[in-house]
């Protein structure tokens, strides 16, 4: 495989670790902390996300003649 | 070949059962999962399918067949494909008319794509047609 399925793992343990990170912060009554954490991690999880999805569209645009 | 559908199964499977537990929490990232799975899938199958895409252009060259036609092809499975990646991911996301809209301008430009291939087969029937055009 062109990646590993540890991409799939990174993003699921930053999906769960994120929503700790949120539950414990809500817990200590830091609600405007809490949300920070969720959109950053959001954002790192965007930024993968993001790498690959280029990657598929150069693929498709390279396989299906597109460039031109 | 017959031992990579088993791995192709078994990440789809893991990406599953991963969504299903983010989802819980949450959902968004759940989203963001299936779309590197759905991307990762697609990157796998690509190589087979680049030779076998080479070996069709490379036959319909030996047949004569102008090249213009099968690039076409390409592009409007491409199109096809693409816009179908797009609407599955936003119905996933429950968002059913983007999704609509999406697979809407996938078919405008298959519909923009083929016209040049309209236009050779009209003006071939209308040469054959005697005393016509």
């Amino acid at each position: 495989m062109a990646y590993d399925v540890n991409t799939i793992f990174q993003i699921a343990g930053i999906g769960i670790v994120v929503a700790m990170i949120h539950t414990v912060l809500k817990q200590m009554g830091k609600e405007d902390w809490a949300h920070w954490v969720t959109l950053i991690g959001f954002v790192v999880v965007l930024y993968m996300v993001a790498t690959i999805i280029d990657d598929l569209f150069q693929k498709i645009k390279s396989v299906f003649l597109f460039q031109g | 070949m017959a031992i990579e559908i088993v791995q192709v199964v078994g990440f789809g499977l893991i990406a599953t059962f991963l969504i299903l537990v983010v989802n819980e929490q949450k959902p968004v990232i759940a989203l963001a999962i299936a779309l590197v799975a759905g991307a990762m899938i697609f990157l796998f199958i690509m190589a087979p399918l680049q030779s076998a895409l080479e070996l069709i252009a490379t036959l319909s060259g030996q047949a004569g067949i102008n090249n213009m036609y099968i690039q076409t092809l390409l592009k409007i499975i491409g199109i096809a494909y693409l816009s179908e990646f797009g609407a599955h991911i936003a119905r996933d996301a429950d968002q059913e008319s983007i999704a609509a809209k999406i697979e809407l301008a996938g078919k405008m430009m298959i519909i923009m794509m083929a016209i040049p291939i309209f236009q050779v087969l009209i003006e071939t029937v209308l040469a054959l047609i005697p005393g016509g055009a």
